[in-house]
């Protein structure tokens, strides 16, 4: 049995990339409920189109279905505020934090940055934010930004810059570190 | 590089290449040209502060990874869509139509807290399923055994299937696949799942597969997730009323071909 003849399946292929899916989706949705609806249109998009894809990319293929998905989910609400990931304070992000580490204090310090963290970049504009969340958390290179985001490289940069020069001066106004 | 303008530009023209160094979109020789310049120009030297900075602050954001109860309702929702192997595998190719089986598995009747439970291991298969394609694959290799393999030696399914009338308590369906290269070559009975099933054996070249067959507790029609397991692989579906649990050595495309086989209508 050549493992060949099994690699190409949905399951090997695309469902390893369930996590960067479920992340861009929370990052570009307004709370937990939205994001799971755009992850589970898109994967079902993406179940739907596998059969056609070609690529060698898959999770930039996968992204680019998510990023199209939830545009198309806020294009519907238009109207209804879009961003505030923020407010959703007692996220579990924290106590994953929290215990990591074993120094309480410093870990409750961490937690509460991270958490004002992810509010500055839930406050960006989403298209500044899609890109940052491409390049920081997928690490995807600016040609994958680019192809994912269906944006001419140049813009991909300066979106990026423009991205992180308002995080870090939202940052220094909050006093963080 | 095209630059776009949809944002006030840097106040040098090289900012944007202090950035791409940070990520690691230079080479080494524009690295170094970029080194050069950045020694004799303040703003660019502010502006690695300052994407320094704001790369410590993102290092600060965990990656969240998706939650158990959000990935066992996608996988059932993707089960639930699954197309049917034929729809899938039209005009793609085959070995691609061949991976929508573990999806359509345990049938979306199959349950969220079922898919729960499998939701840490996709290939983990139906309730108890592990431990019974192992009792699968064990029972193919004792029926390897000299004397083991039918009870009933015929290429006949119309002498196979009434042998099993008064051995046990069902009917099995006994399908001939010479034509497509799978000569059907007996049966016997064996034992699995706590019970008497029947066993149909079938030769693929020097190849024998072991096609068990019981009735299923539940009616609905399904391709389970297929496996290997020992070097031995495994296929599972529910048709008709009847469990089937195919398994050979023969390569995974051919056991999946004579799965279909048997699946067709």
């Amino acid at each position: 049995m050549p493992p060949s003849s099994r690699d190409d399946t949905f399951e090997r292929v695309v469902l390893p990339h369930l996590d960067a899916a479920y992340n861009l989706a929370r990052w570009l949705m307004r709370d937990r409920e939205s994001a799971e609806d755009v992850l589970q249109e898109a994967m079902v998009r993406a179940l739907t189109y596998f059969a056609s894809f070609k690529g060698v990319n898959p999770r930039a293929w996968l992204l680019q279905i998510v990023r199209n998905t939830a545009y198309g989910s806020l294009a519907l609400h238009r109207g209804v505020e879009t961003v505030p990931l923020a407010g959703e304070s007692d996220e579990p992000i924290a106590a994953e934090l929290v215990s990591a580490d074993d120094n309480p204090e410093l870990a409750l310090l961490r937690s509460r940055e991270a958490r004002q963290v992810r509010e500055l970049i839930a406050g960006l504009p989403v298209e500044l934010r899609e890109t940052l969340v491409l390049r920081e958390f997928e690490e995807f290179s600016y040609k994958e930004i680019a192809d994912a985001t269906q944006t001419p490289i140049g813009t991909v940069m300066s979106r990026l810059w423009r991205a992180r020069q308002l995080l870090a001066q939202a940052a220094a106004a909050e006093g963080l570190p | 590089m095209n630059r776009t303008t949809e944002y006030p530009a840097p106040d040098c023209d090289k900012v944007l290449l202090v950035q791409a160094e940070l990520d690691g979109e230079l080479d080494a020789a524009q690295a170094a040209a970029l080194e050069a310049h950045r020694a004799t120009c303040p703003i660019c030297q502010a502006a690695q502060t300052q994407l320094l900075r704001a790369r410590a602050l993102v290092r600060v954001e965990a990656y969240e990874t998706t939650p158990d109860d959000v990935r066992a309702r996608v996988m059932a929702r993707l089960r639930q869509v699954a197309p049917e192997p034929a729809a899938a595998a039209r005009g793609t190719a085959r070995g691609r139509a061949r991976g929508w089986a573990w999806l359509r598995g345990p049938g979306f009747g199959f349950g969220l807290g079922a898919a729960c439970a499998a939701a840490v291991s996709l290939l983990v298969l139906l309730p108890g399923g592990s431990d019974l394609a192992e009792a699968v694959v064990a029972g193919h290799i004792r029926a390897l055994q000299p004397g083991h393999l039918e009870d009933v030696a015929s290429t006949d399914q119309h002498t196979v299937k009434p042998w099993f009338d008064g051995r046990i308590n069902f009917a099995p369906p006994v399908k001939d696949f010479a034509a497509q290269g799978f000569p059907l070559k007996g049966g016997r009975l064996d034992y699995l799942d706590d019970r008497p099933v029947a066993a149909l054996v079938y030769q693929r070249d020097k190849h024998i597969i072991n096609l068990y067959v019981w009735p299923a507790a539940a009616a609905t029609p399904h391709l389970a997730a297929d496996r290997t397991i020992r070097g031995y692989n495994v296929v599972h579906w529910v048709a008709d009323g009847m469990n089937f649990w195919a398994v050979s050595d023969v390569e995974r495309n051919q056991l999946d071909d004579f799965a279909a086989l048997w699946r067709m209508p």
